[in-house]
Parts: C-alpha cells; structure tokens; sequence
C-alpha cells in the first residue's frame, strides 16, 4: 500500500512571467462537468487586471522587438512544450466532460495550430503588406505593426483550442496579451500558462488572469493603456457604456469565434502603417 | 548662527527585527476615496521634484518647473509640488522660472553624490548655490569620515555646511544604504541634527540600493527622540527609488504614526522624487474618472 498523500493544487495568477496570488485574496472552486470539485482557481481583481497592464506593456516593446524569425521559434517551443505534457491536458478536458477520443483530438489540434502560427511570424508581412501605386516619385509602402496590450475574454469551450486560437495569432506579431479566463476554462488556461512560463515567452507577453470574466472586462475596455479587447468569449450583455469606453481611446475591439484559424486574425491584432519615401537616384 | 561645536551624541540601540516588523505593518494600510485624495495632495504638496541627470538642460528644467508649479495642465485644483531640486549649475535658471510661484529651488551641493572633495570647495558650492537662488541646500554626509569613525569631521562639516547655508535650509543626505545597518543610520541622524541639519534625508537616490520604510522608519524615530531631547524639530525627506503612489502614502502614514501629523506638511516632511509625480496623477485622474490610465496620458518628462 502506498503512502502517498495526494496534493491538490491550487492555481494562481499569471502575470509578468510570475505566479502571484490575487490581491484581492479571493479564490473560487472549480467543478468537473460532473460536479466533482476540481480546484480552487485565484479570482483575479480590478487591481490584478491594472498590475497586469502595466506588466504586458513593460513586456511588449522588447517582445515586438525581437525578430520574427525568433517569436516563430518561440511559438514552436510551446508547441513542443504543450505536446510534452499532453497527457494532462487530455485529463483536465476529460473532467471538463470531453470524451477520451475528443480530449485527445483538441490536445493535439492545439498542438498543430502553435506550430501553424509559429510559422506565420515571418510571413504575416507579405501577405499583408503592400507597395501601393502612387502619382509621384514615391516608393509608398504599407506595413503591418503589432497594436500593443491586447485584453483577450477566451472561450470556454473549447477551453485548450479556444486559448490557443486567440492567443497565438495575437502574440505572434509582437503584441502582449492579458487572458481573461471564466470557470470553464480556468484550470486549462492556468495550465497553459506553467507551459508558457517554460517555454522561452518572455514574461508579461502572456498573463492569465482567471475569475470573473464579465466583471473583469468592463475595466479592460475602459482602460486608456489597453490597445485593443478580443471579445470571442465575452458574455453578450456586455453594458453600452463599456463599450463607449473602449472607444476613447480607439481600442480595437475583435469578434470571432473560439477556433477560428485564419491569417485574417492575425491581422486583426495588427496596425497598417503607411511610409512615403522619395525615390532616389 | 552659531556653529554647535561637536558632543558624542547618544545612539539608542535598534531592535532590526521589530522596526521591520513595524514598518511592514504600517505599510500594509490600505487609503480609500477621499483620504486617498488628500494623501496624494498631500504627497505632490511635500515633492521635491528632482533632475539630476548629467543631461539635464536648461530646456528641461524649465518644464520641469513648469510640472512644478501646475502638475497637471488640465485640472487647477492640483497642488503646486514643494521644491524642484537640481544641480548647482541649473539653479539659477530653476529660481528664475518659479520665481513668484512658492515653489522653492532646492539644490544638490558639495560634491554630489559622492560628498568627497575638499570642505572649503564644498562650502564655495553651497554658498555659490545660495546666491544663484537656492531656497534649500542638500548635501551629502561624508561616509569616508563616519565609517573610518571620525565623527567629530563629519559634524563640524555639517556644522560648516549649515552656516555656508546662511538662510536656506540644510537637508543632509545619509546614504542609508551604504551605512551598513540601522545603528549607524540612528548614530549618523542624530549627528546630521546635532550639527545643525534642517531635515535629514535617506538617499541620493544614485545608488541602487534605495531607502527601505524600515529605514525610514529608523531615522523617523531618531527625528523623535532628537525633538524631545533637545526641543528643536527637524524634517526627514525620503528619496530613492520612490515611484508609485501606494509607496509615497505608506511614507505619509510612516510620518504620521510615527512623529505625529505636525510632520504631513512641506516645512518638515519631503519626498524627493521624479517619476512619482506622473504615477500620483494618474491615481487622481483614476478617482476623477473610475478609469485606469497610461503612461500616454501623462507628460513626457
């Protein structure tokens, strides 16, 4: 007979590449579709969310400034990282109520679709990038630049690919991302996040704030220093007047669905700029 | 005024694990609404607003005179700071933009940071500071001296130092952290005010080990055992690393605890600061508008 006590774990924020508590101190439990307790899991606060955007954008210049031939090899490691410890995976999505076979399924779509946007890091700026044609002696270039601080309201279901599917293709380009992660998928994005902080991500690049997503965003929409809200897992009553608050300061305000895969995404998360520039001789 | 001439003076032993014990409880206090919004007046009221970069211009300096005397363009209702507080060679340029505005200039002197260059040149610098237009001189102790143990030089060039001063205010920087614990920090503040400090103060702030509170806290009491000794009250300006808002009200609750609130007003209490300044409006304009700001919304200092 074994002696072994179990330990239950107990998740806590995600924030500058650090595992903190809540400064609120409040906690929520976590149930399986079953209704068997899981976990306690940090309920993040107002506080946390502004500690946060200072930490995703202390991050964010160096991340947009790294090559991106380096930030594909970065969403590489993940991919290999979050492969290393599928088999976990498979078990939080089963208690989530996934069957073995479809557990097994999302893990590994999760897997190929870090890869699939490792590989868009170098080549985003083709695609969306233009010479235009102009009446004058100008070379007019259009180039694509990363927005900033990104606010992100994930699905929860499904919880591993819905993540995986709105962080990539934000981070991917140089913006930093802050999760906002409901019940559903708490325990999976906390998860994500120990992959993450293993994973050559810099810190403050991805931040996971889990708790009470509703409450949560109406304080990132109206926050001056976030760039732009994903808006894929937020509730649909969102109040009016949060939504006037994302526009004082321009946000970008992105809708989709949970596992959209597509370059457009991408570029969602992403600013034109335009460059007039004399032609020499 | 007289030079006071040197005494050993007596140094009350420091219990470290109860002054750290008491400064994190006094700084675990959190301040809501409306004390939150007279803290933070009462925060930009007791700034000095500091440059001291090798960089400075006098370009700078004048609009960081201009933070000084308005802090924040688009509400009058914000405080004009204390102090700006500049090298010697800004002075003049500082006294002539707040020139009727009651914002004092303050200025660094005798050989800062380092403190270590002859005495007569120091008090040449201070005197030069003086004419120029400064309201309020900081100098820096000599460590060299204190912690060779040769406490009768480092008073009589406080004393020197306070009448090169003639009527502005003498601020001594301890450089806590180079002092090598809180006893010599209690010993060198109660040597500053024996020799005629107008306010004691923890850091240059060009080292990178700043001022603690519990530091603070240690000079705090060495202020309130020298006022009941000795009747005289001396202020303590804190400097150093300070950045945030949360960290200036722990200091103000420091002060308040610890010395009483006669010492929450500008005459004895300072917080030396650069950066601080755009972290307490941001908190004001957060209580004004229930939103969180930016550093794009502040200026650009």
């Amino acid at each position: 007979m074994s002696g072994h006590l179990p330990v239950d774990k107990t998740f806590k924020l995600f924030i500058g590449g650090a595992f903190p508590r809540s400064e609120s101190g409040h906690t929520f439990q976590v149930h399986g579709a079953d209704g068997q307790f899981l976990a306690n899991a940090a309920k993040a606060s107002r506080k946390d969310l502004r500690e946060t955007v200072r930490a995703a954008r202390s991050a964010q210049s160096g991340w947009a400034g790294r090559t991106a031939y380096n930030r594909g090899q970065v969403l590489y490691r993940v991919a290999e990282m979050l492969d290393a410890r599928a088999d976990e995976f498979v078990d939080l999505l089963r208690n989530a109520g996934r069957t073995p076979r479809a557990a097994r399924r999302e893990v590994e779509q999760s897997v190929d679709r870090w890869v699939w946007y490792a590989g868009w890091a170098d080549k985003v700026h083709q695609v969306l990038g233009t010479v235009n044609p102009v009446a004058g002696p100008y070379f007019n270039f259009t180039v694509p630049e990363p927005t900033g601080v990104v606010v992100q309201a994930v699905p929860d279901d499904p919880p591993l690919l819905g993540l995986t599917s709105r962080v990539a293709p934000a981070i991917v380009t140089g913006n930093t991302s802050i999760v906002l992660s409901g019940a559903g998928s708490a325990l999976v994005a906390m998860s994500l996040a120990e992959v993450l902080a293993t994973s050559d991500v810099p810190g403050g690049v991805v931040n996971v704030l889990t708790g009470d997503v509703a409450a949560l965003l109406p304080w990132a929409l109206g926050h001056l220093d976030v760039n732009a809200v994903d808006l894929a897992g937020a509730p649909d009553d969102l109040p009016d007047e949060a939504l006037a608050d994302a526009a004082e300061n321009v946000k970008r305000l992105v809708h989709g669905n949970p596992d959209d895969a597509s370059p457009m995404l991408v570029a969602a998360f992403l600013e034109l700029k335009t460059v007039w520039h004399p032609i020499g001789r | 005024m007289t030079r006071t001439a040197y005494a050993p003076v007596p140094t009350t032993p420091v219990d470290e694990v109860a002054l750290e014990a008491r400064a994190a409880e006094l700084c675990s206090r959190s301040i809501k609404t409306t004390s939150k919004r007279a803290a933070l007046h009462l925060a930009i009221r007791c700034m000095d607003l500091t440059t001291l970069e090798g960089v400075d211009t006098p370009g700078k300096v004048s609009s960081l005179c201009r933070k000084a005397i308005r802090p924040d363009a688009t509400d009058p209702s914000v405080p004009s700071v204390a102090a700006v507080c500049v090298y010697p060679e800004m002075v003049a340029h500082a006294a002539a933009t707040v020139a009727g505005t009651g914002v004092a200039v303050a200025s660094v002197a005798g050989a800062f940071p380092s403190g270590l260059s002859d005495l007569d040149v120091r008090c040449d610098d201070i005197r030069s500071a003086v004419v120029d237009g400064a309201d309020e001189i900081d100098i820096v102790l000599n460590r060299s001296a204190f912690l060779a143990g040769d406490l009768a030089r480092v008073h009589d060039e406080v004393a020197a130092s306070k009448e090169a001063c003639g009527d502005a205010h003498l601020k001594v920087i301890l450089e806590a952290g180079e002092l090598g614990g809180y006893e010599p920090i209690r010993r060198a503040s109660m040597l500053a005010m024996a020799a005629g400090a107008d306010f004691i103060k923890t850091s240059t702030g060009k080292i990178p080990k700043a001022a603690t509170h519990a530091t603070a806290l240690c000079m705090a009491e060495a202020i309130r055992e020298f006022a009941q000794r000795e009747g005289r009250s001396v202020g303590f300006k804190a400097a150093g690393g300070i950045r945030s808002a949360k960290q200036a009200w722990h200091y103000l609750v420091l002060m308040g605890e610890t010395l009483g609130t006669g010492w929450l007003t500008p005459d004895r209490f300072r917080l030396g600061a650069s950066s601080l300044l755009n972290d307490v409006l941001l908190q004001l304009a957060k209580l004004d508008h229930g939103r969180y700001g930016g550093p794009d919304y502040v200026t650009v200092d």
